[in-house]
């Protein structure tokens, strides 16, 4: 998988370019994890693939929130007005099993850039807009979760100056914002201990914010000399996350060196914590494919993906990853070979 | 940095500045000895003035560490110096030409003779050294082939060497920083920054740079396309006469395979402009390294380079 980087006037575009194959699912999962736009390339002369159907339920399940049916090779089916509904029908009926916040079908030339960047002369029954206009103007402001504040503590900095007494007493929180609005004078509770205090003050590296909301960095000054370590988190005391020790969660398994079972023992990092965890119950594996469910299933191998449900050694504030894509992601470690195996996003937590 | 607006949008460098600081966090926060790759370059000055913002208004939590090649342009020391100085951070110097005398290495000889490969030694035997398990290079994606597939929290095995069929998957900024005893992990924080984003960041922080990045007078000469400084460090031949030009460097690096570009660019607007209007990458143009084969990058990152 490699990244690319192109810039119009209007939009900076980074591309996750995965193969597509079933063997390369972990790296279509990984280049999901982060996108804010998914494009599934059909051939308009064979329609609808197990390919392009796997693409979009895996865009789906890292939760993308827009997904682009691009129908190319227009050309070679005589710029057909039909063809193309046919195949945006055939879709749509998949796309009822799935979850698509904002589904786009554009037919495209590739080859003689039909609707590519201009708009094509050769469709004229097509009103829509062209790929790159869509791409330049598609709203993506609006995918962040801005409702409920969660604020994970990643660092404490302490600059321990005994000489600037402006410095001397320093003790802000350090991390990037996960979900909401954060405001000086707002009140804040820390979990895990429930005690609430106020944000006194919002630091960046350009002096004080007036707020803090998703992605920025930023360091939070309390009112109150609470104990706070990295891997708590702030929230709203009426907007609390489950502390929870007992998870659902669709898992990817990204390793062929052992599979996932019921009794395996993981390293789990959820935001800025890291805990142990048990795999309880796996109640089913999924066909990529055919979205079909196998509730006999006794594991997981690479590539594959189900439903598990875990046991952790210290309680995770998370939400559902449908939710808040920040505090409902995790990844899953191999504690003797330290690599990443396995991808979790958060169903139901509590 | 942040200006407030009531949509809650921030700027292209805004969210690159979130994520590089973040980054930069979490590696304080998981390492024990991390270091940060300090050359005097554009990418290494924003990687040390994000660090400076990512634990303000504490000191940066880690040393910084120079490969000193011995053929390094005088202003770039001095200014290399003058941060450090200015940060109160400890800097640690591996140089190539101990490796030399020491017998560690053996120096190249013939046209493009250079020391950018011997500097993997350097590198590698600094960070054993000083047993650094977080090593923050200011490589980006955008630049090479090779580094387009890196991970941004990239393993290094106990020989040093990268794998780039086996490495970790990345996702959502959840990092994996778990490694056992000798091995380590070099972090990129810039991965997602291009070449623009750096000197649109520059201009709108202010940040100084080493003034070799603007357009002055030098005598050059052309060496298979790329003009290099004449200098005491590279041999010319016959018939590579030395001319006077106007130019600036894309890229600093070593002298003997760091070329310059003709240029009147003395802001930096004037550069950005220049930049945007060129198709050819910064390392195509001016470095000499990247040029041996296709795989130059790949080759040499495997066995530790940057």
């Amino acid at each position: 998988m490699a990244y690319r980087y192109f810039a119009t006037p209007r939009r900076k575009f980074i591309i996750a370019d995965t193969p597509g194959h079933i063997q390369y699912t972990r790296n279509m999962v990984t280049g999901a994890s982060t996108a804010d736009l998914a494009v599934v390339l059909v051939d308009a002369r064979n329609g609808l693939t197990e390919q392009s159907r796997r693409h979009a339920f895996l865009a789906t399940l890292l939760r993308v929130p827009h997904l682009v049916l691009a129908i190319n090779k227009m050309d070679l089916v005589g710029y057909d007005a039909a063809r193309f509904e046919q195949i945006a029908e055939e879709f749509t009926a998949f796309a009822a099993k799935l979850d698509i916040r904002d589904l786009t079908f554009i037919p495209i030339s590739a080859l003689h850039g039909d609707n590519v960047v201009q708009r094509s002369a050769s469709m004229p029954w097509y009103d829509g807009p062209s790929l790159l206009h869509h791409l330049e103007h598609v709203h993506i402001a609006s995918d962040r979760n801005l409702i409920d504040a969660r604020f994970p503590v990643q660092y404490v900095i302490r600059p321990h100056q005994a000489t600037d007494p402006e410095l001397h007493d320093y003790r802000g929180y350090a991390g990037q914002v996960a979900g909401g609005v954060l405001k000086p004078g707002d009140e804040v509770m820390h979990l895990p201990s429930g005690l609430t205090t106020t944000i006194q003050r919002i630091d960046t590296a350009s002096g004080p914010a007036a707020e803090a909301y998703p992605p920025m960095s930023v360091t939070l000054l309390l009112a109150d000399d609470l104990d706070v370590s990295r891997g708590d988190m702030f929230c709203r005391p009426h907007n609390q996350p489950p502390a929870a020790q007992d998870v659902q969660a669709m898992i990817c398994w990204m390793t062929d060196a052992r599979p996932l079972a019921v009794g395996s023992r993981l390293v789990l990092k959820h935001t800025t914590r890291t805990v142990k965890t048990i795999v309880r119950d796996l109640q089913y594996r999924i066909d990529v494919n055919t979205l079909h469910r196998d509730e006999t299933a006794s594991q997981l191998g690479l590539n594959e993906i189900g439903r598990v449900s875990l046991r952790t050694t210290q309680p995770l504030f998370c939400d559902p990853y449908a939710r808040n894509r920040m505090t409902g992601g995790f990844i899953l470690i191999d504690e003797a070979s330290s690599a990443t195996i396995g991808a979790g996003m958060i169903t139901e937590a509590g | 940095m942040t200006a407030v607006r009531s949509d809650y949008l921030l700027s292209q460098l805004d969210v690159l500045e979130a994520e590089s600081i973040h980054i930069m966090r979490e590696v304080a926060a998981e390492f024990e000895r991390p270091v940060l790759l300090f050359s005097g370059g554009k990418d290494s000055i924003l990687m040390l003035a994000l660090a400076e913002r990512a634990f303000w208004p504490a000191r940066i939590p880690f040393p910084v560490m120079h490969i000193d090649t011995g053929h390094n342009f005088d202003e770039v020391l001095d200014f290399r110096d003058r941060r450090v100085a200015e940060l109160g951070i400890r800097l640690v110097v591996a140089s190539v030409q101990e490796a030399i005398d020491d017998g560690r290495v053996t120096e190249e000889s013939g046209r493009w003779a250079s020391r950018n490969r011997l500097q993997t030694t350097s590198l590698l035997d600094g960070i054993a050294e000083h047993r650094f398990d977080a090593v923050f290079g200011g490589a980006r994606r955008d630049e090479e082939k090779a580094r387009a597939k890196e991970r941004i929290f990239s393993f290094r095995d106990e020989f040093g060497q990268w794998d780039p069929k086996n490495q970790r998957p990345e996702l959502w900024n959840v990092y994996n920083t778990r490694i056992h005893r000798g091995e380590h992990i070099r972090v990129f924080p810039l991965s997602n920054w291009t070449e623009l984003d750096v000197w649109h960041y520059i201009e709108r922080e202010g940040l100084e740079i080493p003034a070799i990045y603007f357009a002055h007078q030098r005598a050059v000469f052309e060496r298979d396309g790329i003009l290099l400084a004449d200098n005491r460090h590279v041999v010319r031949a016959d018939d590579e006469p030395i001319f006077e030009a106007s130019v600036r460097y894309r890229t600093v690096g070593d002298m003997t395979c760091t070329g310059a570009v003709e240029s009147t660019a003395v802001t930096i607007a004037e550069v950005i402009a220049e930049i945007g209007a060129t198709r050819i990458t910064e390392r195509g143009q001016t470095r000499a390294d990247d040029r041996a084969s296709e795989a130059a990058m790949e080759d040499r990152k495997r066995e530790g380079y940057f």
